[in-house]
């Protein structure tokens, strides 16, 4: 299987799409002649031409009320921001006229329409343009929201996303695309609403998605060298959530740990844990632990910006927790 | 934030503990774990010990104070941390000798109207609830474990799932009646085995119930020449002579005990409402006089242990019995018990069983006596021993024959290392 970056993998999945439907294309800030602030669309002017590959003015809320009207007009644009940071100026489009088409029109008009882009912190980029929004969009209905930890991943979904007859917002990561791994040739779909375990253990379920898989994962290391057994569950989607998958896992291992890149309040780990107290009451050996990021903007001195994140330290101290191993 | 230092449950009928004496003081740095405080409960003096990391900020209650389970004791914060109201939130302690609280006092006619009205207490924590994760409680369900018998090793006591997963089994191995073998040779080395009553014995323990107490004792007593025992212990002592840890005559009642029961499987049982439990295991425990009334701790494995492994058992936890400083897992499990009163110039007595074991010998001192020896008189010393037998276990001849094989061990105590 080829090894691919994450950015190649989105690339490629943007290229087999547009091959294969004439009416997909992209639009956004530097995604033609510039091949992408992050170079995802590197590639793609020269093969779809500047119909296909349309690149905007800095004029967010503009760019995605253009896409939304090509959705309504049957095409199937993907919006790129770049960054979720800068789509906040786009919210209005995304919240008020994508999501609530469908509904609003009484089932009349569909919305096939991707929106993606970076989110969340990478290194020192201050307060302003390190936030992680997934809780604010997966908050919507009408918006289907997935957040790719891997190459293969973040394949599998755009494709996914660009061919869903929805508006899908699609969250990458500055920090993962430079990320490899091995990425299926050719048609690699995965579905939307599916979770993965990414890590099998029996002590304790590690709930992560998009950056916190690394983190994880990494815990996981720690806590296997301590004797636990972390299964590291990578939630993939945020809406729809596989709430059957958490709840397996849970089942499992009695204990859960949620990991998250946001703030702490009304997060996604907010969500996860609603769901397990509720359906897995009789399975859990101890309340459920959040590992999030800390509840401030985040800063621009590096060794708080550290300290503000959630890291493979504090998880293994959540893990420890829900173990009752802290002798606490 | 700071943490509470509750009263916990330290043995499974504690509803309320005195604290004796507090082994650290605020200001001092505690670490989880570390032991907080002496407790008196119904059964012993126990180690309160520290939850959470931190200094002790505030000690909200007095030594010699006693306090109900679930009341807060003390708190575990951050140097200069604020803490709750100092206590408010926490219903008044109970000093020790004071008068239960009135809780129930006649509506007397009020002769001072003016008196505010008090603000309703907050009631204490129910000393009977049983704080368990959601998994141990289901989990125990289905295992039958009793969640108040279980120590809770998780935070404030929660028992969690490692707890029940260490209870004792509950799971009972099931034999079909008359499938039970006596003897525990060749039996599997399973701790016991549970076997259904049948209708006689059904029957029998209702009736002899209602004629006498819960528990129908009988008794069974024989003289138990003790000459040759003597003997042996006084070689055996020359033999251990300056190496100390010398072996008493309760030592070797309680060896002969034990290994009469391995013999007698059927005394070594307890009574369960609908089931009789015979162990394949012999726990003997013993009798202790304490202060203020008897503990017994428990010997385990009685059967298996040598005589000086034995007596230095039996001394340490009778000093430790003596001094309350017992651990419920000690006074508890055992199979058969002993009550030995030689030593007070008993001549005789009987016992009363410790449910729910089905036996206990009563021992009565050993003194010289003219016995009838052949055609002559001659003086040996001599025992008496009573057993107290739960007749819904154990029948009038099922009792007689263990105390013959009690008394031919005495008798000969060659016979023990057979």
């Amino acid at each position: 299987m080829p090894t691919l970056t994450y950015r190649d993998a989105l690339n490629q999945a943007l290229r087999e799409e547009m091959q294969r439907d004439p009416t997909v294309f992209l639009m956004g800030e530097e995604v033609g002649v510039y091949q992408g602030a992050y170079k995802v669309s590197r590639g793609l002017l020269e093969e779809f031409g500047p119909k296909r590959v349309v690149d905007t003015p800095i004029a967010e809320l503009g760019f995605a009320g253009i896409g939304v009207g090509a959705a309504m007009g049957g095409l199937r644009p993907v919006i790129e921001f770049m960054t979720w940071n800068f789509a906040l100026l786009a919210l209005d489009q995304i919240v008020n006229s994508a999501a609530k088409m469908l509904y609003m029109s009484g089932g009349q008009i569909r919305m096939p329409i991707v929106f993606r882009g970076p989110s969340g912190a990478a290194l020192q980029l201050a307060s302003q343009h390190s936030q992680a929004w997934e809780s604010w969009l997966a908050h919507i209905p009408g918006l289907k929201v997935v957040a790719p930890a891997t190459p293969a991943d973040a394949k599998g979904l755009l494709k996914s996303a660009i061919r869903d007859n929805n508006p899908v917002i699609v969250l990458e990561g500055e920090m993962l695309y430079n990320l490899k791994g091995d990425v299926p040739d050719g048609e690699h779909i995965v579905p939307i609403g599916q979770a993965e375990i990414k890590r099998e253990g029996n002590d304790v379920t590690l709930v992560c998605h998009s950056k916190t898989l690394p983190v994880a994962l990494k815990a996981a290391d720690q806590l296997a060298e301590q004797n636990v057994s972390a299964e590291v569950l990578d939630l993939r989607s945020l809406r729809p959530l596989d709430e059957a998958a958490i709840l397996r896992s849970v089942r499992k291992t009695n204990r859960a740990v949620v990991v998250e890149e946001g703030w702490p309040h009304v997060g996604i780990g907010a969500q996860v844990v609603d769901l397990i107290q509720r359906d897995a009451f009789d399975d859990l050996d101890a309340p459920v632990q959040r590992v999030t990021e800390a509840d401030v903007p985040m800063p621009y001195n590096k060794h708080l910006e550290r300290a503000a994140k959630a890291s493979p330290e504090k998880v293994v101290a959540a893990a420890r927790k829900v173990l009752y191993l802290n002798g606490d | 934030m700071a943490t509470k230092v509750h009263m916990e449950a330290l043995s499974p009928t504690m509803e309320e503990g005195r604290l004796v004496k507090w082994n650290k003081h605020e200001g001092d740095a505690v670490k989880s774990g570390d032991t907080l405080a002496e407790v008196e409960t119904d059964k012993a003096v126990m180690e309160l010990v520290a939850r959470a990391d931190g200094q002790l900020l505030k000690v909200m209650v007095p030594e010699g104070t006693t306090v109900p389970v679930g009341n807060v004791v003390a708190w575990i914060g951050k140097p200069g941390e604020k803490v709750d109201g100092d206590g408010a939130a926490a219903p008044a302690p109970k000093s020790a000798p004071a008068p239960e609280p009135q809780k129930r006092a006649p509506p007397a006619v009020r002769s001072a109207p003016e008196t505010p009205p008090q603000p309703a207490p907050i009631a204490p924590t129910d000393a009977t609830r049983v704080k368990a994760s959601p998994l141990a409680r289901r989990m125990a369900k289905e295992a039958g474990v009793d969640l108040k018998l279980v120590q809770g090793s998780g935070p404030g006591g929660r028992v969690v799932k490692r707890d029940v997963e260490s209870a004792p089994a509950t799971e009972v191995q099931r034999t079909a009646p008359g499938a039970l073998r006596t003897p525990l040779e060749g039996a599997p080395r399973t701790p016991y085995e549970d076997v259904p009553l049948t209708q006689i014995r059904k029957t029998i323990a209702k009736r002899l119930a209602a004629s006498i107490g819960p528990i129908p004792h009988f008794f069974l007593t024989t003289e138990i020449d003790m000459e040759r025992a003597a003997e042996a212990r006084e070689a055996l002592n020359k033999q251990l002579g300056e190496e100390g840890g010398k072996i008493s005559f309760n030592d070797i009642v309680i060896k002969a005990v034990a290994l009469a029961l391995v013999q007698h499987r059927a005394c070594n049982a307890w009574f369960q409402e609908d089931h009789i439990r015979y162990w394949n295991e012999v726990h003997i425990g013993m009798a202790v006089a304490i202060e203020d009334g008897l503990i017994t701790p428990v010997i385990r494995n009685a059967d298996l242990k040598s005589l000086r492994e034995i007596g230095a058992e039996s001394r340490e936890l009778a000093a430790r019995a003596r001094s309350r400083r017992l651990k419920p897992e000690e006074y508890t499990g055992a199979t058969f018990s002993v009550s030995n009163l030689g030593m007070f110039d008993i001549d005789q007595f009987t016992a009363v069983i410790n449910p729910p074991e089905a036996g206990i010998v009563a021992i009565g001192s050993i003194a010289a006596k003219a016995v009838p020896e052949g055609d002559r008189v001659v003086v040996r010393r001599r025992m008496r021993a009573t057993m107290s037998c739960d007749h819904r276990v154990i029948d009038g001849a099922t009792g007689a024959a263990y105390m013959k094989t009690l008394k031919q061990m005495l008798e000969n105590p060659l016979a023990m290392v057979l």
